[in-house]
This record gives C-alpha cells, sequence and structure tokens, in this order.
C-alpha cells in the first residue's frame, strides 16, 4: 500500500517538476523576447537620421531644357530633367522596348503615373537609384552614338554595375537585370519654378 | 623533484594542464599519412592570430566616423610609424584566410572528411565560413572608399529584396535610408567584436569536434580499427612533435608567400584591395564597375546569373543563398561507399572536376562586367556571352550537388585499403 503511494507520489513530484520546467523556461524565453527589444530597436534609424530624411526644395529657373540636376534627398540623389519637346517626343517610339510603359508597377504617386511619368510633362524628378541593386546609372541623354549606347539608343540612363538600361521616362528596357522601372519621389510643385521634393500635396 | 617539476605538479593539482596538453598534442594520435592538403588547418589558425593581432593595432588609429574614416585609414598609410605594414598585412590576411579556407574545404570535398562520423565538424566549419564571409564583408566597408561603400549598398540592398518585409529591413540593417555614418559604426561593432567573439568560439567547437572523432586521412579509412596494446593505432603518431613540426614547415612557406604579397604586391593587381577604394565613398556617383572582392565572386556570379521574375530580385538572391546552405548538406547527400577520392569511381571525379571548373570561371567572371565576352548574335537575343555561361555554371554547381545521392551511389568505387597508404 505505501509502496504504490510513494510510487504515486514520485510521478506526481515528476509531472509537477516538469510543469515547472516548462512554466520557468516559457517565462525565461518571453523575459529574453523582451530584453532584446531595446537592442533591436537601437538599430532603427535615430531621430536625427529620420530628421535629415525632410524633404528638400528645388529652384527650376535656372534649369534650361536638356539640363538634369542631382539633388540630395535622404542621402539618395533625386534627378530633376528639363525635357526637351524632342526627349518628350522619343518616348512614344519606345514603347515595345520598355518591360512597363503605361508604369503599371507602383513606382511612383498616382499623379505620375502617366506616358511621361511626371507632374508636368518637361520635369521629369526621379530617385536616381538603380532597381536592381541599388547602384547610381549614369546620364546617357544624348541620342544614338554620341552617348556610346547603340545608334537605336533614344536617351535615358545607364546602370553601370549590372547594365540596366532606362529611358527618359526612367522606364526600364526589355531583357536587363532591373526588375521594374526607376522610382518616382513624392514630389509636388510649390509655385511654378519650384520643387519640394519628399511630401506631396495633400489630397 | 626538481624545481620545475613541482611547479607542474602544483599547477596539475589545480589545473589539468599535463593532462590537457597530452590528450591534444603529445598523446593524439592523427593518422601518419597526412599530405601537402593537410596544411591548411593549421595555416588557417595562423592567419586568424594574424588578423587578431594587426586588428587591434588597426583599431588604435582608426576613427569609425564617417566624415573621417576614410582619412584615418591613409593616416594609417602615411603617418603612423611602419601602419602602412600593420594594414597591408590585415588587408592581405583577408585575402589569404579564404585562400586558406577554400583549400581547406576542398581537402574535405577530395577526401570525405564531412562524412560520418564527422558531420559535426564539418557543420561548425561551414558556420566559421559564414562568420568569415560576414567578418569580411563589415570590414570591407571600413575603409569608407567607393568600392566599400557601393559594396555594401549592394549586399544590403540583397536584403531589400525579400519579400514584405525587405525595405524595413534594409532600413534596420543601415540605421538609416541609406549606407551612411550609422551603418559604418555599427558594421564596425560587428567587425572588430562581435563576430570575432562568434567566430573564436566556433573554432574552439571545431576543434573540440576534431579531438573528439580524430582526422580523417588521404585514404579515408578509419585508424581507429587497428591499435597496439596500449590502445594507440597503429597508423598514428603523436601530434606533437611529428605534427607541429611538419606544420612548422608549412608555416614557414606560408610566410614566405604572405610577406612577398606584402612587400610586393599589396594590391595584387587590384583583386586584394581594389583601385576603386582609393577613392572616398561618394554616396551620389557610383564608380562604373561594381565587384566584390574575389573570394565572394563565384556566390556575386550566381546572383546575376539568375533574371528577375515576377518584378521581383528575390530569386537570384534565394539562389546566392542557397548556393552557400547546400555546402552544409554535403554529409547527407553523399552516398558513396568509400570516403576517398583515391577509391572513388569516374562519376565522382567527373562530376567533382565539372564543379570546380564551374566554380573557378563563376569566380572569374564576378569580377568582370557581363559585357566581358561580348553578346551572341541574334539567334540568342543577343544576350551577354559572359551571363550564358554565368548560367550554365550555376546549374552545374547546383547539380553536383543535387544529383550527388545518385552518382554517388552509383559509381564504381575501388576496395579501400585495411591500412593506411603512403
Amino acid at each position: 500500500m505505501t509502496k504504490t503511494k510513494e510510487k504515486f507520489m514520485d510521478e506526481e513530484t515528476t509531472r509537477r517538476r516538469r510543469i515547472l520546467v516548462i512554466g520557468t523556461g516559457a517565462a525565461g524565453v518571453l523575459a529574453g523576447l523582451g530584453a532584446s527589444v531595446p537592442f533591436i530597436s537601437s538599430m532603427a534609424p535615430s531621430a536625427k537620421a529620420r530628421a535629415a530624411g525632410a524633404p528638400v526644395e528645388v529652384e527650376l529657373t535656372g534649369l534650361e531644357p536638356g539640363m538634369m540636376i542631382t539633388v540630395e534627398w535622404r542621402g539618395k540623389p533625386v534627378w530633376v530633367l528639363h525635357r526637351t519637346p524632342s526627349m518628350l517626343a522619343s518616348l512614344p517610339e519606345i514603347i515595345s522596348k520598355v518591360q512597363d510603359p503605361s508604369s503599371q508597377v507602383p513606382m511612383q504617386p498616382k499623379y505620375a503615373m502617366n506616358e511621361h511619368r511626371s507632374i508636368k510633362a518637361k520635369y521629369l524628378v526621379l530617385v536616381g537609384i538603380c532597381t536592381h541593386l541599388g547602384c547610381s546609372p549614369s546620364q546617357k541623354l544624348e541620342i544614338g552614338g554620341a552617348a556610346g549606347m547603340g545608334d537605336d539608343w533614344k536617351g535615358g540612363f545607364f546602370c553601370p554595375c549590372h547594365g540596366s538600361k532606362f529611358d527618359l521616362a526612367g522606364r526600364v528596357y526589355k531583357g536587363v537585370p532591373a526588375p521594374v522601372n526607376l522610382e518616382v519621389p513624392p514630389h509636388m510643385y510649390l509655385s511654378e519654378d519650384s520643387l519640394l521634393i519628399g511630401e506631396e500635396k495633400k489630397a | 623533484m626538481s624545481f620545475a617539476k613541482s611547479a607542474v605538479k602544483w599547477v596539475d593539482e589545480r589545473f589539468p594542464l599535463s593532462s590537457f596538453l597530452k590528450n591534444h598534442l603529445t598523446e593524439y594520435y592523427a593518422p601518419k599519412n597526412f599530405n601537402f592538403w593537410y596544411f591548411f588547418g593549421s595555416l588557417a589558425l595562423l592567419v586568424l592570430v594574424i588578423q587578431i593581432v594587426t586588428g587591434i593595432f588597426l583599431t588604435m588609429h582608426y576613427k569609425p566616423d564617417a566624415a573621417q574614416a576614410f582619412a584615418s585609414v591613409e593616416y594609417i598609410m602615411r603617418d603612423v610609424p611602419l601602419g602602412w605594414l600593420i594594414r597591408y598585412i590585415h588587408s592581405t590576411g583577408a585575402s589569404m584566410f579564404f585562400i586558406v579556407i577554400y583549400l581547406h574545404m576542398f581537402r574535405a570535398l577530395i577526401y570525405g572528411s564531412y562524412r560520418k562520423p564527422r558531420e559535426l565538424l564539418w557543420l561548425f566549419g561551414m558556420l566559421i565560413y559564414l562568420c568569415l564571409m560576414a567578418e569580411a564583408f563589415f570590414g570591407y566597408l571600413l575603409p569608407w572608399g567607393q568600392m566599400s561603400y557601393w559594396g555594401a549598398q549592394v549586399i544590403i540592398n540583397l536584403f531589400a529584396a525579400v519579400p514584405f518585409i525587405g525595405p524595413d529591413l534594409a532600413v534596420w540593417i543601415r540605421g538609416d535610408y541609406v549606407v551612411s555614418d550609422a551603418t559604418l559604426n555599427r558594421f564596425f561593432a560587428f567587425h572588430v567584436i562581435a563576430i570575432p567573439l562568434v567566430l573564436l568560439g566556433l573554432i574552439a567547437c571545431h576543434l573540440v569536434a576534431l579531438h573528439e572523432v580524430g582526422s580523417n586521412n588521404p585514404d579515408g579509412i578509419d585508424i581507429k580499427k587497428h591499435k597496439d596494446k596500449n590502445g594507440k593505432p597503429l597508423d598514428g603518431i603523436a601530434f606533437h612533435p611529428y605534427y607541429t613540426v611538419k606544420d612548422l614547415v608549412g608555416v614557414v612557406v606560408f610566410l614566405m608567400v604572405f610577406t612577398l604579397i606584402v612587400f610586393f604586391a599589396p594590391e595584387m593587381g587590384g583583386y586584394f584591395l581594389e583601385h576603386n577604394n582609393f577613392v572616398p565613398a561618394d554616396p551620389l556617383r557610383t564608380p562604373d564597375h561594381i565587384a566584390p572582392v574575389w573570394y565572394f565572386t563565384p556566390f556575386y556570379s550566381i546572383l546575376r546569373a539568375i533574371p528577375p521574375m515576377f518584378g521581383s530580385q528575390f530569386p537570384g538572391v534565394v539562389a546566392m543563398g542557397l548556393a552557400v546552405f547546400v555546402l552544409f548538406l554535403m554529409p547527407w547527400l553523399d552516398r558513396g561507399a568509400v570516403r576517398s577520392i583515391r577509391y572513388r569511381g569516374s562519376l565522382y571525379k567527373g562530376w567533382l572536376s565539372v564543379f570546380v571548373l564551374s566554380f573557378l570561371t563563376l569566380g572569374y567572371l564576378g569580377v568582370k562586367p557581363t559585357s566581358v565576352w561580348g553578346q551572341f548574335g541574334a539567334w540568342l537575343g543577343g544576350a551577354d556571352r559572359a551571363v550564358v555561361v554565368a548560367q550554365i555554371c550555376t546549374a552545374v554547381y547546383f547539380l553536383f550537388f543535387f544529383l550527388m545521392p545518385w552518382y554517388t551511389k552509383m559509381d564504381k568505387t575501388k576496395p579501400e585499403p585495411e591500412r593506411v597508404t603512403l
């Protein structure tokens, strides 16, 4: 009689111990996860880095047709290109050669989802970072042989890292490593000749 | 009793000094038929020590600050007495580490050193290899040259290709919207303390596992099957003095090569230290040709060989990760009847040869632009020749592993000898 009772007590003790071990272990894991929060969050962008991501204002008065300037926004190069009428005229000609001519992939705000990928047709605003692996493509704005890109080149951008090609609206050519068009950043016009990059008009 | 003996006795009663030396050196029996390929384990340890010592002295002068990093490296090169030497030893050591480790891994491949019961030994080794890649990647950002900057940019953007969480993950890794001072600062922390600590722990585990199961040998047979009456393997010799002396010869030859590079070709024609890295990092201008340092290029080529699918770069990233991960599975993929290449049949030898050839070709193509061999004619849509070759090599690379369970099993092996051959 006592023997079975002892055996029962042993099993009961083992069972209780197991519950305690599992409980303590689970609590320890939870505490460990909690303790990792400050370390993981300390690696996110600091208040200083976030403040440096503020919008940038660009004056367009000195930007002649055919000229391009590069401004820095969030540490990234943002291109502002004043396209000439002939540059704009070339865009419809290469629709068959680009992957996403009508900008179906959301790489631009709604207001730039048009054939010239901009608010005003003449001004193109692009983040100058290749959508393949983040290099900055070079300007090849001239047409044909002058840009060293072959005779049927209509002007655009060429990424030296892996050979991706984009046209004068930042649309990616077919058969290159970059999967989607260059990104159009959020932007708005403060006046006729003043552009703000990084902020958009509230609807 | 002499003073020395009583001193050792005093220590032994408090710390297992003599028994440790016996178990791991003077009475640790290694197969007597080690050849050239068995130098690289001890050489890897040597390079580790070189890297730690030179690294410590570099941190005395280096500034992990985006505004000062590039200048502080130039300061080490020009103004710190013999600073150029310490820096060149460290940069040469990085490449030599990979040369030694690749040869060490190749040794394991040809002699089947990853096979049962050495699976864990192999896994620890692979983890060390991963750590080494992380260490090299973090360290490469520190000089803050153009190649440092854009290389880091490209690699961190691999994480941005992960579906859903990718862009946030990349920002978290950088600590900023672009590679910046925050990124440099944390990479410094990883490079000088976090990864080295993990590395040391893994190396300790690698050695403990090695001494538990004992070394494999060029014949791939178990020397513990034949022991003398004292339990000592008949084909084993004590690690010390026999292999310590043999390894010393390896060390001397290795250091001769090492110093020749350090003094006469520290940049190695742009392969050990890339030319573009002597230009300070410029976030607004990408160098014309970005290539990782040579030891990453086989995997980089695999990344480039996979075209984007469904508007995402992710498949290429997965292929690159898989190319490294598949090595972990070696102990379970190989079902050959013998371990060593000496007794394998032509199937395995053939596959290993094309694998090595593909790996070297991928490595070569990774340092070159994709246009290096020109384009095919219109019949292949004008595709870059180098891209097509890289795609074929990528296929061979993976087939070597994925078909391994079958061709190793089907292979006509020769009988293994009972005792090691010299």
